[in-house]
């Protein structure tokens, strides 16, 4: 009988342990869960580690799914803070944004690409299949292969407010989500156009990813672009809080808006709004 | 019954029994009872779309542009369908001829290793499928048609994971038809093809057509190796070399971020879904009954 | 099929004959291995020199594309150990309750069974979609280890039930008779007698619903999230190899390379396991004399 009561407490006792384990963590109050944005993400991930080297008791999880998400899971209590790439909506009232960068919206081509420079127009033409030849733009590409984001995106949101399209207009050969996502299939056919954040854009250019930043209405898509505010096409990186938040959470919301984290900002091709 | 009946009366007594009983039925139930969980959650987080939105806008709206309204589901429903339809198309062919290989050309270690490799094949994760898709099938099929996600990638894709399904089916049924079928047929001067192809395969076929519809439904609900090499693109395709969404693909795309009404839409796709593959089994098991009877 | 036990007749009219079906019959077979061989030869190939101890034991960084797997590993140990501790007492007691309290061809003995079938037929993406709505936000367990763990047991219960009742009832009869001739009570008999004999058939259905939770991706992406840190406690979101491998892959540039290794590492533990199966089967085999069958 005694063997098993000790195969019995074999069973058990991990159990238990893995249950108290789950209930201690519960109220462990030092744990942060930022979720939402891709584009933001990165960014946030740096100013998470360098936090966490100031401050050795707070642990800090970042995961993505776009803007939206982080909305409906700071609403639903799931996370922390939002990170949200985009100015709140009328319908987001309920909750505060606290900006801490700016960033870009960059149309994306292949780096073999011989384009330099596409206007509004020529993008809408584009987008809307009324142009499906680079041969049109001076560059032997072929057909033109249409990325565009899933529904929901921020950068979606963004590039529909400034191009003034809706969903409909716009006739893609592929959907993605996450902003890499959509880098790889760019960086992965030499006929391809795409959207994403000039930050990530930049980033991934500098580490060798075959894309190329093409120029929008004759402007360069660079962080000194932004920066001045010549840019077009320029969109808000925020953390999205609803209600009291506790102290964790507040300071390092506190810490995200400080000169901190500035350097940090600078290698992502980001500026703080202040600036 | 497993237990004898004068052992079951001289066992089956006292406390300890009866205590352990009541614990075996509670788990049983919870067991069984989870289905009805999982349905009912996903039905209930469908209701708001059904009161607001309607079944029929699911199939009339203009396309599928959720955060505007519009909820068309039925290119997505056709896509589902002519992918797990492709898979199937190739799978079918491949699988059968690969279970006559196992019953009738294979030798002793040949035909046991190619049985052991049906078997890992079946149990490679469809992550793996869909990443080799990703990086060698899709740039294969983009140097014939851009952009290479695609319907036909999706299906190939599909064949793989189904394939073992339908072939170790199939070599089950062909083994349990009678030998005097087969030597019958080659005592009447019938080649091995010819008595495989018009006595073998007919008597087993009941039973290769269940196989056929498991692995159809196991197409239809796949769902990571599909968004990893089908585009994703919400149309009815009109070539093989044209991306294309399937529902399931759909739900693991928007349901991370989609609100209220969309959300529940999603919640609705996920109802359809489940009603559809069980639909099919259960076709699948009346296939099966009847077989049984013949 | 051997070729001696053939008619006359049948050997006389195969030697008039060319036998041309060998070779289109055996082009099938050769082809599928052909497509396996490339597929898993790419993998080892693009995925070789990644693995190695510090790819095993080191955090990711930089997404991913560099560092190693070591808090993934973990999390995939974590979430597969929850399903396990969760499924297992679950599918024994259930099993043991159909196999040796119901009549075999009671209404509720088959209505439970059709039930489970039911439940093995359901798609993964929409246990994904219940664990999201269910454990992670109804119940409150948010993206987490717990979350995930739990959505995988209800999804390979069915699968650990079959192949437990499976070995359950192959356990000869005698055995029942002998025991209740000693005076032991039902409850002892299972717990003493057949569940002992069963084992190795309890053990294979284990290593099959195992297999089956390593591979998931769909049911975990919206219960377990991605996180790619090392958990803490079964509160934190945690991903698995599968998840890794579909992250990378999918929205990760430059990611193919560590994608590719953990593919590699994930497809050696699923030959393992693979191995570690037939290896339980044989036994089975030698001991009752039954065959065991793998649902596919």
């Amino acid at each position: 009988m005694l063997g098993y009561r000790i195969k019995l407490a074999a069973v058990a006792l991990p159990l238990l342990a893995l249950t108290v384990s789950a209930i201690q963590a519960k109220a462990d109050e030092t744990r942060l869960l930022l979720t939402g944005s891709s584009t933001i993400a990165p960014i946030a991930e740096e100013i998470a580690h360098l936090y966490e080297e100031k401050n050795q008791d707070v642990r800090i999880d970042i995961q993505t799914g776009g803007s939206t998400k982080g909305v409906i899971d700071q609403r639903r209590g799931l996370n922390d803070i939002a990170m949200v790439s985009r100015r709140l909506k009328p319908s987001e009232s309920d909750l505060t944004a606290h900006t801490f960068a700016l960033d870009g919206l960059a149309m994306i081509v292949h780096e073999d690409n011989a384009v330099e420079d596409l206007s509004s127009d020529d993008i809408r033409a584009i987008y809307t299949r009324k142009k499906t030849d680079w041969s049109d733009f001076g560059d032997d590409g072929g057909e033109i292969i249409i990325i565009n984001k899933s529904e929901g995106r921020a950068t979606l949101d963004l590039f529909l407010d400034h191009f003034g399209l809706i969903p409909p207009d716009i006739k893609p050969h592929m959907v993605i989500g996450e902003n890499e996502q959509g880098i790889k299939a760019v960086a992965g056919n030499r006929s391809a156009i795409g959207y994403v954040a000039i930050s990530t854009a930049f980033y991934d250019a500098e580490h060798g990813v075959a894309i190329k930043l093409v120029g929008l209405d004759g402007v360069l898509a660079t962080v000194e672009n932004v920066a001045n505010g010549s840019y077009p096409a320029i969109r808000q990186l925020n953390l999205v809080t609803a209600g009291e938040v506790s102290k964790t959470t507040q300071a390092f919301l506190d810490f995200a808006q400080s000169e901190a984290v500035h350097e940090i900002l600078d290698t992502f091709h980001v500026v703080a709004p202040s600036r | 019954m497993s237990w004898p009946q004068a052992a079951e009366r001289r066992a089956g007594q006292g406390a300890a029994d009866r205590w352990l009983a009541a614990l075996l039925w509670a788990a049983a139930l919870f067991s069984s009872g989870i289905v009805f969980v999982i349905v009912s959650t996903v039905a209930v987080e469908a209701i708001p779309f059904l009161r607001e939105i309607g079944l029929t806008r699911l199939v009339s709206d203009e396309g599928w542009y959720p955060t505007y309204g519009r909820f068309q589901m039925t290119a997505m429903l056709i896509g589902s369908l002519v992918v797990a339809a492709g898979a199937c198309v190739l799978a079918l062919p491949a699988g059968v001829v690969s279970a006559v290989y196992l019953a009738f050309y294979a030798g002793r270690w040949s035909g046991r290793i190619y049985q052991r490799l049906l078997e890992i094949l079946a149990g490679i994760p469809s992550v793996v499928l869909g990443f080799w898709g990703l990086t060698t099938v899709v740039p294969l099929i983009a140097k014939v048609e851009q952009p290479g996600t695609s319907l036909l990638a999706a299906s190939f894709v599909l064949t793989l994971m189904i394939l073992p399904t339908v072939a170790l089916i199939a070599f089950a049924r062909i083994a349990a038809v009678p030998d005097a079928y087969y030597r019958g047929a080659i005592g009447l001067g019938f080649s091995r093809w010819q008595a495989i192809r018009q006595v073998v395969l007919p008597a087993a076929r009941p039973g290769i057509a269940t196989g056929c519809i498991l692995a159809f439904a196991r197409a239809l609900g796949e769902t990571m190796a599909v968004v990893m090499v089908a585009g994703n693109i919400v149309q009815v395709p009109t070539s093989v070399f044209q991306p294309v969404r399937t529902l399931s693909a759909n739900i693991a795309l928007e349901v991370g971020y989609a609100m209220d009404v969309h959300r529940s839409s999603l919640f609705a796709s996920a109802t359809i879904l489940v009603l559809a593959v069980l639909v099919i089994f259960a076709v699948g098991r009346w296939v099966a009954r009847e077989d049984a009877h013949v | 099929m051997s070729e001696a036990s053939q008619p006359l007749l049948a050997h006389r009219s195969a030697l008039r004959r060319v036998d041309w079906s060998a070779p289109a019959v055996c082009a099938i077979p050769v082809a599928v291995v052909a497509v396996m061989a490339w597929m898993l030869g790419e993998i080892a190939w693009l995925g070789a020199d990644k693995l190695s101890w510090t790819f095993l034991t080191e955090a990711p960084r930089n997404a991913g594309r560099e560092g190693g797997i070591g808090p993934i590993i973990a999390s995939t140990g974590l979430i597969v150990g929850i399903c396990l501790a969760t499924a297992l007492p679950l599918a024994v007691a259930t099993s043991v309750l159909i196999a040796e309290y119901l009549p075999a061809h009671s209404r509720t003995v088959r209505v439970m069974r059709t039930l489970l079938d039911v439940l093995a037929a359901v798609p993964s993406i929409v246990f994904g979609v219940f664990g999201y709505a269910f454990f992670a936000l109804a119940l409150g367990f948010g993206f987490s280890i717990l979350s995930g763990g739990l959505t995988l047991a209800t999804m390979i219960l069915p699968i650990l039930i079959g192949s437990i009742e499976q070995s359950l009832r192959a356990v000869p009869l005698d055995m029942r008779i002998a025991g209740a001739g000693l005076g032991m009570t039902r409850p002892a008999v299972i717990a003493r007698v057949l569940l002992p004999l069963a084992s190795p058939g309890i053990l294979a259905g284990t290593l099959l619903g195992l297999g089956r939770a390593l591979a998931e991706t769909a049911a975990l992406v919206f219960t377990s999230g991605y996180v790619a840190r090392m958990p803490e406690s079964l509160l934190d979101s945690g991903r698995t190899l599968s998840i890794h491998v579909f992250d990378l892959s999918m929205n990760v540039p430059g990611g193919s390379g560590p994608a590719a290794g953990t593919t590699l590492l994930l497809v050696l533990l699923l030959l393992v396991l693979n191995g570690a199966l037939l290896w339980l089967i044989a036994i089975w085999r030698r001991r009752t004399g039954m065959s065991f069958t793998l649902t596919p």
